[in-house]
């Protein structure tokens, strides 16, 4: 075991670069210095979480590294660990702080301070929400997030990032409050809010279903899932290229972290009941938001879309409750975190360069940008789910794990996956390929190495992941195979019950 | 007579060294004329603070004094506490703007010295006739504060419609305190509690009537229509004042008197309680949206605290009555926090009250804005700030109780309120910038610097407040 809190650092230490940037003069010095300590911060705390996984033993599905102190009085503690099922999570956290804080570098040039501190902020309520072991510890950083992407949104963002923001944070505020109800409920019935304690406590009927409900509130509209996912459009299309990379890559994680840490494992019942209620929100997702995808005229807005269908099948493979349903959704969440986050920082090299995101202002790029166009057309391909890239692997399990379980969803499922196929290489067609013709576009310059910088660890990761997924698999495999144990012992333990009625 | 038989007077020291305090200072007023206006606020403050050291000194336990209408109790000294912090930051708040607005008089702070002692009465008070003598001697220097600005139409105005509307409610206070005292035969909250053990129609009767007169010094819905009025015709400081000290005062004749005098009717005065605290969330929220000015705006977020507040007493057992003190707590520096940056928004010679004009002020006042920031958010009760903590503990209180319809119109009542709170932020970090204010006066630095720091910093230590805030409820039942 180790001496030091090794989960605290690596969550707070970005709060400790975010008070040195705090105290850095406001003019340009300033702005540099606060762009250097954040990137420095940030890959410190990627190499600190790096020694997470090393230490890291995944022949065991106990929570490790564990931490607790008393917090709130009562049964209230502060307690962090982590499993098979959050480090992943965490580790995608740290590894794309640095790449945002890059790609942010010279496209902020107003209040750099300010957006570093944010950032920054934002890091730590992240990883700490992955890191939580306590129910109302992981509401508060779970929650606590919302105002610095407010502000990121809101200060940095397009030209209607007012209403963009105002409907991030009121959207998923209503979601979460009812969350914290449940979780009170909860703890007057267990008398305690303490993950693992929780995992194995039966909760009655009736409080595990209105509680899935509250649960699912939140994480609903957190993941998105149709059809409150509409704000997620337009807090992607409004906020800075390195927000809807956090948005799109981490935040909707949240949602389905939730899922698996709380919904599952403590309402076992009432996600067996009500499984056909997500197995259809899931279809209509994919299919649905497929469709709007096609007829996208932003790029942002269309990448956007995408998420929400690749949401789809990680809800569709979880409530499956198979091994291959729940780690391909986790494959798949790790997976998109990688490649949206990748789109979209291709959509910002060239917003960069052009300020404009309609898909018709653009075309041809590949004559003068190859190197970018490479780039791009990985991304796309693992956005579609083509084998060799990251993406077919998670939408392959997801299938395969729910076909096990109800046939006509993973078939409806696989027909969204034609329909990815359509709207990204349309997108690429239209934007990529075609004649040169724009005259604004003829001195268009290819990707620097800044940008090179960002992206080719994306795609290293893509392809790697395509070809070779057992890292994440493994790491996360003994924690599956666990929940799903005790979901199928809590399950039949109660049919048996009623049988024996 | 024996010098020893003094002792019974131990209890009330606090109040009696307030009490002659103010008296001295009056005098000296009086008889320097209004020259040592700053030497009066800084001895007034000194005062409220050795009177908060003694009601510390006081001996542990429960006391009581005064054939046992006075009762010294950790619920009490908790409250005095407060009540004590709030009005020696209303003074500190007051000094500034009263030198720039020429209305520098003794008379300001003697009062408000004053109208203190009432609330620590008020809090202390264990029978009708005291809790009705604390609520007076705390009032009527409200009344005159509130129109201390003798030329101003808006200022007499409030302070007219304040006394009218305060004397109703203290009418009906006493006369619901008559028909309690007809139905049961004795004003001490124990004897009520003794032979009101069953209830019957015409105690519930005085119960509403007295329930009426508590809602309106606590501005809940729907005896709430002073407050808008009253919080904008006001002088600023004076605001400042209303909004903390006599709310924390209110809410602990509310929870006292409610929880002493009447437990065997706990299921009837739940129900009231619960609709008032439905009632002030949702008419809080919703009414806020549409308000300019961030004084009337702050009137409607105090109704709708209000409410938040009482859903722990509605809950009617120790946790709610420990989250209501935990509300009041963190409601006073949010309140605070938040009138020291009213009061510091002084351009081009006055004072302006829109909230347009806090446009762009993380521009130009980035430390301002971003403190300001943090106490909204607090106030919208976002984590991890301290305002999240307030609400948790009256809703937790509200879920063991089984009060699930008025959790969750409450924390529906929370995003709605978000809205508005969001609404300034927005104007403060989106807008395009306004003319900056003038510089910070120091004091009002001090109070806005602790009071969000408090509200930033307290998740990372809660519990002495939430030790403290148990052990004081623990003692009321």
């Amino acid at each position: 075991m180790t001496s030091w809190p090794i989960l605290s650092v690596v969550t707070f230490l970005p709060i400790v670069g975010a008070i040195f940037i705090a105290f850095l003069r406001d003019d340009e010095d300033g702005a540099r210095n606060a762009r250097w300590i954040a990137l420095w911060t940030t890959l410190i705390t990627f190499a600190i979480s790096l020694i997470l996984v090393w230490r890291f033993d995944a022949s065991s599905a106990d929570f490790q590294f564990l931490e607790k102190r008393p917090w709130l009085g009562g049964a209230i503690n502060y307690s962090m660990g982590v499993d098979g099922i959050s480090l992943p999570f965490v580790i995608l956290t740290t590894a794309l702080m640095p790449i945002s804080i890059l790609a942010s570098w010279t496209s902020i040039q107003t209040r750099v301070r300010s957006y570093m501190i944010a950032f920054l902020v934002l890091e730590t309520l992240m990883v700490g929400t992955f890191c939580a072991l306590d129910l109302v510890l992981f509401y508060v950083f779970f929650e606590g997030g919302l105002i610095p992407m407010f502000l990121i949104i809101g200060v940095w963002g397009g030209p209607r990032r007012v209403y963009a923001s105002f409907k991030f944070f009121l959207y998923t505020l209503l979601g979460s409050v009812l969350m914290l109800l449940a979780i009170m409920a909860m703890y007057w019935q267990a008398g305690t809010t303490d993950i693992p304690t929780l995992l194995h406590h039966a909760f009655p009927r009736n409080l595990q279903t209105w509680a899935w409900f509250a649960f699912l509130a939140s994480f609903a509209v957190k993941m998105p899932m149709w059809p409150v996912h509409t704000w997620l459009p337009d807090a992607h299309v409004e906020a800075p290229t390195a927000g809807s990379v956090i948005l799109a890559a981490i935040l909707l994680k949240m949602g389905g972290y939730g899922f698996l840490r709380f919904s599952l494992p403590m309402f076992p019942q009432a996600s067996l009941d009500l499984a056909p209620l997500i197995y259809a929100l899931s279809v209509v997702a994919i299919i649905y938001t497929s469709l709007v995808a096609l007829v996208q005229e932003d790029v942002k807005k269309l990448i956007a879309y995408s998420s929400v269908a690749h949401m789809g099948f990680v809800t569709m493979g979880l409530f499956a409750m198979t091994t291959q349903g729940v780690a391909g959704g986790i494959f798949q969440m790790i997976s998109h975190g990688i490649v949206s986050a990748a789109l979209f920082l291709c959509v910002g090299v060239i917003y960069d360069r052009m300020h404009t995101r309609e898909i018709a202002a653009y075309g041809g790029l590949v004559y003068r940008m190859p190197l970018y166009a490479f780039a791009f057309m990985v991304f796309t391909l693992a956005n579609v789910g083509l084998p060799g890239t990251s993406g077919f692997v998670g939408e392959f399990l997801t299938l395969l794990g729910t076909f096990r379980v109800n046939n006509w969803v993973a078939t409806l499922a696989t027909i969204g996956t034609i329909l990815s196929a359509a709207y990204a290489l349309w997108l690429y067609r239209r934007a990529i390929f075609g004649k040169l013709q724009k005259p604004s576009l003829f001195n268009i310059r290819d990707i620097g190495w800044r940008e090179m910088a960002i992206l080719a660890p994306l795609v290293a990761l893509t392809l790697l992941f395509g070809v070779y997924p057992k890292p994440v698999l493994d790491m996360s495999a003994v924690s599956v195979t666990q929940l799903i144990d005790n979901f199928q012992h809590a399950v039949s333990s109660v049919q048996q019950a009623a049988v024996a009625r | 007579m024996a010098p020893l038989s003094l002792l019974f007077l131990t209890p009330l020291l606090p109040e009696i060294i307030l009490g002659l305090g103010a008296m001295a200072l009056l005098m000296l007023g009086v008889y320097r004329g209004e020259r040592p206006v700053v030497l009066i606020d800084a001895l007034s403050i000194a005062l409220l603070v050795i009177a908060g050291v003694a009601v510390i000194l006081l001996p542990p336990g429960k006391l009581v004094t005064l054939g046992g209408s006075f009762i010294v109790d950790d619920f009490a000294r908790f409250l005095k506490i407060l009540a004590l912090a709030g009005s020696a930051a209303a003074i500190l708040m007051s000094i500034d703007y009263d030198r720039r607005e020429k209305q520098e008089r003794f008379e300001y702070s003697v009062l408000i010295l004053l109208s203190t002692l009432g609330m620590m009465m008020l809090i202390s008070a264990a029978d009708l006739i005291a809790l009705y003598l604390g609520l007076e001697l705390m009032s009527l220097p409200l009344y005159v504060v509130a129109a201390s600005h003798r030329n101003s139409l808006r200022s007499t105005e409030a302070g007219l419609k304040y006394f009218v509307l305060g004397a109703l409610s203290s009418g009906m206070l006493l006369y619901g305190a008559s028909l309690v005292y007809g139905f049961t035969g004795t004003v001490s909250f124990i004897g009520i509690a003794h032979s009101a053990a069953e209830g019957g129609t015409g105690l519930i009767f005085g119960l509403v009537f007295l329930f009426a007169g508590f809602c309106f010094k606590v501005s809940a819905v729907p005896f709430h229509m002073w407050t808008p009025d009253v919080y904008e015709g006001a002088p600023t400081p004076v605001t400042a004042f209303f909004a903390a000290a006599p709310k924390v005062a209110g809410i602990a004749m509310f929870v006292r008197a409610s929880v002493m005098a009447f437990p065997g009717i706990t299921t009837q005065w739940q129900e009231i309680v619960a609709f008032v605290s439905i009632a002030s969330m949702l008419l809080g929220s919703f009414a806020a949206i549409g308000q300019r000015n961030i004084k009337r705006l702050m009137a409607y977020s105090s109704i709708g605290h209000v409410g938040f507040a009482l859903i722990g007493l509605a809950a009617g057992t120790s946790e709610g009555v420990q989250g209501v003190l935990i509300y009041m707590t963190i409601y006073v520096t949010m309140t605070l926090g938040v009138f020291a940056v009213i009061l510091s928004m002084r351009r081009d010679g006055g004072m302006v009250e829109s909230i347009d004009q806090l446009a762009g002020l993380a521009r130009t006042h980035p430390g301002m804005a971003f403190l300001m920031a943090m106490l909204l958010f607090s106030m919208a009760g976002i984590p991890p700030l301290a305002g999240f903590f307030a609400k948790f503990y009256v809703f937790l209180a509200a879920i063991k109780a089984g009060l699930y319809v008025l959790a969750v119109i409450g924390v529906l009542a929370s995003v709605v309120g978000t809205y508005y709170y969001l609404s300034i932020v927005k104007t403060m970090y989106f807008d395009e910038p306004a003319e900056g204010f003038y510089s910070m006066p120091v004091e009002l630095k001090v109070v806005l610097g602790v009071c969000a720091l408090f509200n930033i910093l307290f998740f990372v230590y809660p519990g002495p407040l939430v030790g403290v805030a148990s052990a004081a409820a623990l003692s009321l039942f």
